[in-house]
């Protein structure tokens, strides 16, 4: 070659000029009530709050905040549902209306994503192609169990629970209300959801298409509010059962409430997932799965990989090309179909990440943190990665939520177990190997409760979730997840 | 509201990073050869084909979109390669590689015309010394069945008639069975042939199947001294693939960062559509980055592909589609 040899090839430097999906699609209404017995209808106390796109802190909604006599109001209404209508439904007519809805969401797949994007800060790439074709996906394969519940393992004619107050996270919106609706209703039950306070407007989405649904009043109740809302449905006689995922302080808090109750719980919480990898991995796909591993969703994922143990033979090699790949990734506008990292869903969310960080740095970890330009509104993080991180440092420890991969090293399979169990969580691990014998060794000595091999953060309807320890008990998909709405 | 980003990677920290002394390690054995290709890492086929397709999902607008067009243009190597070509068929071919749209002189000339080793001299003669290159297949294309000696003599005969270029195939048979020294040394005595001469080196990988053969064969050819890599012949079942070309990508640009060497990739073989081709643009740009997006180590081998670029080049001008009889066929 006669070509000048360049020092350098710049990763991703063709510039693609800005391809955003449009806002406009959305078509959201200025202000949203609550859900209660098939209608929207305004909170008692007539109070709201707004709901802010976290990447320009600009507007979208207000919100109704709904009082205890709101919640009194939507459990008494799914206990009459329960009771007149959905109770003497049959699990094939319930599978009907559950099959109506996924395709619903399918017609409405794309003002969804948009709504999803604009509430939440994630990218749109990820809320088309992950959030909104797999919450149509739950509610298809629950879709099928509901009138075969008795063929699930449970007995011969399994019983619903009743009524199911659902408090879901900020993270993944309506995959969250999905798995959490889909079981409930195959199973015969009628729910209460409480969307999160920074993200409720897709579950108001979710809400108008069970309207067209046609799905019986009462059956799905949707109040919107803060935690005195998450409170409220708890603490609330008439739920026979709660289900909850967020983080493990609440988690414990809602632990402490029910245990003098009748009322079931299945808790889905925290974790700081570790991703184990060997120096025989495949190194490209590995690189990818681990960014995909923190990265995807800012971070903000209950399962995703924070840890990264890595073997000390490859360290350097995988640090190098992890922080190159980094610095490629697409920072900015979750609306651009080629953005890679959305915004932080909250200041509060920010404030947390930016306190962990700046610990990270202060216990001595090496900080690399990709160079992108940040957007001057909104809430934003650039992608980080620590390097230098020992076992006891707070990165290593506590769920920091967010964009930061804290980078560890192991010598021996042993240690990499042991490393991976040294957490007080217990949700999700992954295992790098082209040797099947060493990723089976090392799965079956993980406390977690999902183990990915060569791959991480894929989801399936098909598939049961949940944690083991800190990151809570019973599980979500599968077959697996109709236990959690019968009375077994 | 925005962190301080805090710089610890310095600006050339990222990126390929190519040493400027080339440093390619010296073959002497089969078991050498064979411990070096076999010591590469492995490819993880689920989660190379889901980068692969969640990088076919980037959109590609705008002025992004009329410079990659041109681009893409740029990188052809206008292809025909039948049994029934004729010198006629082959001054058209040289013609439309030079202007691609006669009405429209902003349009770039395609890379090379690439043609088989027997019509080398007639499009020499109608190119002359023009800025395409004239490419030719060579050594018992397709299917590389022959022995040494033809495979080289057809090879200096494509030379002697003029031929910029050779694209040349390995030998699947000697590969697949892992006789890797008689596949190595056949390309070291064609990049002998070749002189200065640029070598593409043909993988036929719908022939090798697996992705770690194809990584495998990928650095056969840049240490037995490649100047280009190329997916397929165009002419078994399977051709140029997204994943395939992301492994060869991944090749050259690890083959760079430890030899100093910068090799080119060639994808070939059913790429018809401007939004296949912006599909291999994006791989390349965020695979190897900047310094591959040029013709000079990145080409189309391509002939219908030229026509539907012309296409959506005027789209993008006019806003409307023309008819696609407003090109030439060939």
């Amino acid at each position: 070659m006669t070509e000048k040899i360049p020092a350098n090839s710049r990763l991703g430097s063709l510039e693609y000029d800005p391809a955003p999906e449009s806002a406009s699609i959305a078509r959201l209404k200025s202000s949203y009530g609550l859900f209660i017995d098939g209608s929207f209808s305004d909170p008692s106390q007539h109070e709201q709050f707004v709901t802010l796109n976290p990447a320009n802190e600009e507007v979208l909604a207000t919100v109704a905040q709904a009082s205890n006599a709101d919640v009194d109001h939507a459990v008494q209404a799914a206990r009459r549902a329960y009771e007149t209508v959905w109770s003497k439904t049959t699990g094939a007519e319930r599978s009907k209306y559950l099959f109506r809805i996924a395709r619903l969401i399918q017609e409405r797949a794309r003002e969804l994503a948009v709504v999803e994007t604009l509430d939440n800060g994630k990218p749109i790439r990820e809320s088309r192609d992950i959030d909104i074709p797999l919450a149509a996906a739950h509610f298809f394969y629950y879709a099928g169990w509901a009138d075969k519940l008795g063929h699930a393992g449970f007995g011969a004619n399994p019983r619903p629970i009743g009524v199911a107050g659902q408090i879901i996270p900020w993270n993944f919106p309506l995959l969250m209300a999905a798995w959490k609706l889909a079981p409930a209703l195959a199973a015969g039950n009628t729910c209460v959801l409480k969307p999160a306070e920074t993200t409720p407007l897709s579950a108001l989405l979710l809400a108008e298409i069970l309207q067209q649904a046609e799905l019986p009043p009462g059956v799905v109740n949707i109040v919107t509010g803060d935690g005195s809302t998450g409170a409220a449905l708890v603490e609330h006689a008439g739920v026979d059962k709660i289900a909850f995922t967020g983080s493990t302080a609440v988690g414990r808090l809602i632990q402490q409430r029910v245990a003098s109750s009748q009322k079931r719980l299945t808790l889905e919480l925290g974790g700081k997932g570790a991703n184990i990898v060997f120096e025989d991995a495949p190194i490209d796909e590995m690189i990818e799965g681990v960014i995909d591993g923190i990265f995807f969703n800012q971070g903000h994922v209950c399962c995703a990989g924070s840890r990264l143990l890595v073997q000390e033979s490859v360290a350097d090699e995988v640090l190098r090309r992890l922080v190159r790949r980094v610095e490629q990734l697409r920072v900015g506008d979750p609306m651009d179909k080629n953005t890679d990292v959305g915004a932080i869903n909250s200041a509060a969310q920010l404030a947390r990440i930016q306190e962990l960080t700046a610990f990270g740095e202060g216990e001595g970890a090496t900080r690399y943190t990709s160079s992108c330009e940040l957007p001057d509104k909104g809430y934003w993080f650039a992608p980080t990665v620590f390097a230098d991180v020992s076992q006891s440092h707070r990165i290593a420890r506590e769920e920091i939520f967010g964009p930061v991969l804290s980078v560890l090293t192991f010598r021996t399979p042993e240690e990499a177990v042991a490393k991976a169990n040294n957490s007080s969580y217990g949700l999700a691990c992954g295992v790098w190997s082209e040797k099947g014998s060493r990723t089976l060794w090392v799965a079956q000595r993980l406390r977690a409760g999902v183990i990915w091999a060569n791959t991480y953060n894929r989801f399936d309807p098909t598939s049961p979730f949940g944690g083991v320890r800190e990151s809570g008990f019973g599980r979500e998909g599968g077959r697996h997840g109709l236990e959690a709405y019968l009375d077994v | 509201m925005s962190t301080a980003p805090l710089r610890l990677v310095g600006n050339d920290d990222y990126g390929v990073k190519i040493p400027a002394s080339s440093a390619a390690p010296a073959i002497e054995s089969e078991t050498q050869l064979r411990a070096l290709l076999t010591a590469l890492s492995g490819v993880d086929a689920v989660g190379l084909e889901a980068r692969a397709a969640k990088l076919a999902t980037r959109s590609i607008k705008k002025s992004t979109k009329m410079a990659a067009i041109d681009l893409a243009i740029s990188m052809v190597d206008l292809t025909t390669l039948e049994g029934a070509d004729t010198p006629g068929r082959v001054s058209s071919l040289c013609a439309k590689a030079l202007r691609p749209d006669p009405r429209d002189l902003t349009v770039p000339s395609v890379a090379a015309v690439c043609v088989y080793p027997d019509l080398v001299a007639h499009a020499r003669s109608v190119l002359g010394s023009a800025p395409v290159a004239v490419a030719s297949v060579a050594t018992a294309f397709p299917s590389g069945r022959a022995s040494l000696a033809v495979k080289l003599l057809d090879v200096r005969e494509a030379l002697a008639a003029g031929a910029d270029e050779i694209d040349m195939v390995i030998d699947r048979g000697a590969f697949l069975s892992g006789r890797l020294g008689q596949a190595f040394e056949e390309i070291v005595a064609v990049k002998g042939a070749c002189g200065d001469a640029h070598l593409k080196v043909i993988l036929e990988t719908g022939e090798l199947v697996t992705y770690d053969n194809v990584r495998r064969a990928s650095w056969l050819a840049m240490l037995g001294g490649a100047d280009f890599i190329k997916t397929s012949t165009g002419k078994v079942s399977v051709n140029a693939t997204t994943p395939v070309a992301l492994v060869m990508l991944e090749a050259v640009r690890d083959y760079a960062e430890t030899t100093g060497r910068i090799v080119g990739v060639k994808v070939a073989g059913g790429i018809r559509t401007t939004k296949d081709a912006m599909k291999y643009l994006v791989l390349v740009n965020e695979t190897t980055g900047s310094t591959w997006l040029t013709p000079h180590l990145f080409r189309f081998g391509a002939s219908s592909l030229l026509n539907d670029l012309l296409m959506q080049r005027l789209k993008q001008r006019r806003g409307a589609y023309v008819r696609p009889d407003e090109f030439s066929g060939d």
